[in-house]
């Protein structure tokens, strides 16, 4: 694995979020470093998917900010917030594929709106990119001819088409067989190393997390904000609190024993 | 090693350097997408004027370097080994290595998997057309019967009847269409007065102007009009509603919990429909008749008495009853056709948009059939 070279390309500070009353994040700031792998774990409705919301810029703040090379995100004007969009990617939970494209159309959208490319190249970067993720020959499918794992490699093509500078993934393995969850862990693991892409990594299978992640931070649902970070081995073996040990020994926290049940 | 910047307006820089019959070239600063077009064309043109052997690039002065300009330099690298040149990448450091590491030449020259779809010949797209027509009135005539039973099954059984939902329904497509079908209903009677006046009054018979708006807007306008309307507003309501539940799976869940989906689904749809059209239709009657009365009292100088009562004594009984059956038809074809539609939706954004299209167009199609089989139908039977 890259040496992570402690660079942040990445700042989340004081990020508060509020729907209403609401609160879903209070107060959370970390930083992901410049060719890491960060995986952002929790339980259910603890508030990962707005905190990967806030970083792509598609939710914005209550307070505080998101710095990406220095400059502040969340007040970033619609030009701005474009350019930022092109150095990144994302792979959405349901790979988000274009129902009525092709493959092919799919990854050659991005390098069609931000490049002035000619069809014979981007057709050839469309091949290499598919190459990457394993899916050479897929150009002229639809998403529907897919399965599940296949779908979420060409979602992760089609992110990496401009050749992003940091990569996020909602809930990666979600829905997917072992097998096909390893293969993709591995795919992750092998472009990080190969290209250098930073990754952000919402997930919460405790398997994959161990192996692909650099460092991990975890987020609690009573606090709205972090409650432990580290890398995978120190969470597992050094962590006191028992949120974090309940989460990396897989036992359900206590409260759920002690409830009263009808039948003893 | 690699800066957090790329300036793109920062000039990269390839400079040569010959050694015999072997030419090395410099790579220095940034290459990636956004500047692929211009330096893959630069290094071409350095070895393609030359009589050379040999050709080295160098990667040590690069310093950032993206999987797409990668690609370009092993396109240059096929191009220089075309040309009888030996083309070799130097002082590559690891990042770099492993960038070329997952650029697989399998895939860059694999034929697809699947050809491009091609299309069809004329003979071919008129055939399938007809196919497709076929199976439509198919679809169409089994979902006629599966609605039946359905509502039979309703019937026999009030219980099952989910009066929630076809409360929800009738606001939907009743309550919340009061503003538009009373608007246009209106404009309808006023235009129709106007127009008619233009005519009559040339014969002097102002009079039958009232006669004229109540009868057509009870009779043909007010049923027409107001169904044309719940079609729109609430025909492809029921079609992309069903339609996102077929691609979310929700109507496999219903069928797989031993639901009917078209009990559960269409037939509050339809009844809520059936109530609320007819009311929805008298409404836009009354308002029609409005609008005509406004052009009687401010145009023709009809006292608003007079115009009433030419208004009342033209509709008879028969005729708001029939506008009423006919309006109670049109409601069923409507809200059908509707469900009928979004059920067809197989997967996808576009399916959901093809059948909500159609839904509109084919309920406007039948209740204009069904209008006409109608008038036939009222005027052999008075």
């Amino acid at each position: 694995m890259q040496s992570p070279e402690h660079k942040p390309i990445i700042v989340v500070e004081n990020a508060t979020v509020r729907f209403g009353s609401n609160t879903v994040l209070e107060n959370v700031s970390f930083q992901v470093n410049k060719g890491e792998i960060l995986v952002i774990v929790g339980e259910s409705g603890c508030g990962k998917t707005t905190l990967l919301k806030i970083m792509i810029g598609l939710q914005k703040t209550t307070a505080g900010r998101v710095l990406f090379r220095e400059s502040n995100i969340m007040n970033a004007g619609q030009m701005e917030l474009n350019n930022y969009r092109q150095n990144i990617g994302v792979l959405f939970q349901s790979s988000a594929l274009f129902s009525s494209m092709t493959l092919k159309e799919n990854i050659a959208l991005p390098l069609q709106e931000y490049t002035n490319l000619d069809s014979a190249t981007i057709d050839l970067i469309v091949r290499m990119k598919l190459g990457m993720v394993n899916l050479a020959g897929y150009e002229n499918h639809s998403p529907a001819e897919l399965s599940g794992g296949m779908k979420k490699r060409a979602g992760i093509a089609r992110a990496m088409a401009l050749d992003p500078i940091v990569l996020f993934f909602d809930e990666l393995s979600a829905g997917l067989d072992p097998i096909t969850a390893v293969e993709l862990d591995d795919l992750i693991i092998k472009t990080n190393e190969a290209l250098g892409t930073t990754m952000v990594v919402v997930s919460h299978e405790l398997q994959s997390i161990c192996k692909i992640a650099d460092r991990v931070i975890m987020l609690d649902k009573a606090t709205k904000g972090i409650i432990a970070e580290g890398t995978p081995a120190d969470l597992k073996e050094k962590a006191t609190d028992p949120r974090v040990r309940s989460f990396f020994l897989r036992q359900a926290p206590e409260h759920n024993s002690q409830d009263r049940s009808y039948v003893r | 090693m690699m800066d957090l910047k790329q300036d793109w307006q920062k000039p990269y820089q390839i400079s040569t350097k010959t050694q015999e019959s072997k030419l090395i070239i410099y790579l220095t600063g940034e290459f990636g997408l956004k500047n692929l077009a211009s330096f893959a064309g630069e290094i071409t043109s350095l070895f393609s004027q030359q009589k050379i052997r040999a050709m080295d690039i160098d990667f040590s002065g690069i310093t950032y370097l993206d999987s797409a300009a990668a690609l370009s330099i092993i396109q240059v690298q096929k191009a220089a080994t075309a040309e009888n040149i030996d083309c070799s990448l130097i002082n590559l450091n690891d990042e770099t290595k492993g960038i070329f590491s997952v650029i697989y030449e399998k895939a860059l020259t694999r034929s697809p998997l699947k050809e491009k779809e091609t299309r069809e010949g004329l003979v071919t797209q008129i055939g399938g057309a007809s196919l497709n027509i076929l199976h439509d009135v198919v679809t169409f005539i089994t979902f006629a019967g599966e609605l039946l039973s359905a509502l039979s099954y309703t019937v026999l059984h009030p219980q099952s009847l989910r009066t929630r939902d076809v409360l929800f329904y009738m606001k939907r497509a009743g309550v919340d269409g009061l503003p538009i079908v009373g608007l246009i209903s209106m404009l309808i009677g006023l235009i129709l007065a106007f127009m008619s006046y233009l005519q009559l009054r040339s014969v002097g018979a102002n009079i039958y102007v009232p006669s004229l708006v109540s009868f057509a807007m009870v009779k043909e306008l007010g049923p027409i009009m107001t169904a044309i309307l719940v079609a729109g507003r609430s025909g492809s309501a029921f079609a992309a509603e069903i339609g996102t539940m077929v691609v979310n799976e929700e109507v496999d869940a219903l069928t797989s919990m031993g639901f009917d989906p078209v009990r559960f689904l269409a037939v509050p749809k339809v009844l809520a429909a059936v109530i609320v059209v007819p009311l929805l239709t008298l409404y836009a009657d009354l308002f029609g008749i409005i609008g005509g009365l406004i052009v009687g009292i401010t145009g023709l100088d009809l006292t608003a008495h007079t115009y009433i009562i030419q208004s009342v004594k033209t509709i008879q009984v028969f005729d708001v009853v029939t506008s009423l059956i006919k309006a109670a038809v049109f409601a069923v074809i409507i809200a059908g056709i509707g469900c009928q539609k979004g059920f067809q939706v197989r997967s996808g954004a576009q399916d959901v948009g093809k059948y909500t299209t159609s839904a509109v167009v084919a309920a406007i199609f039948l209740i204009v059939v069904a209008d006409s089989i109608f008038a036939i139908m009222f005027y052999y039977m008075r």
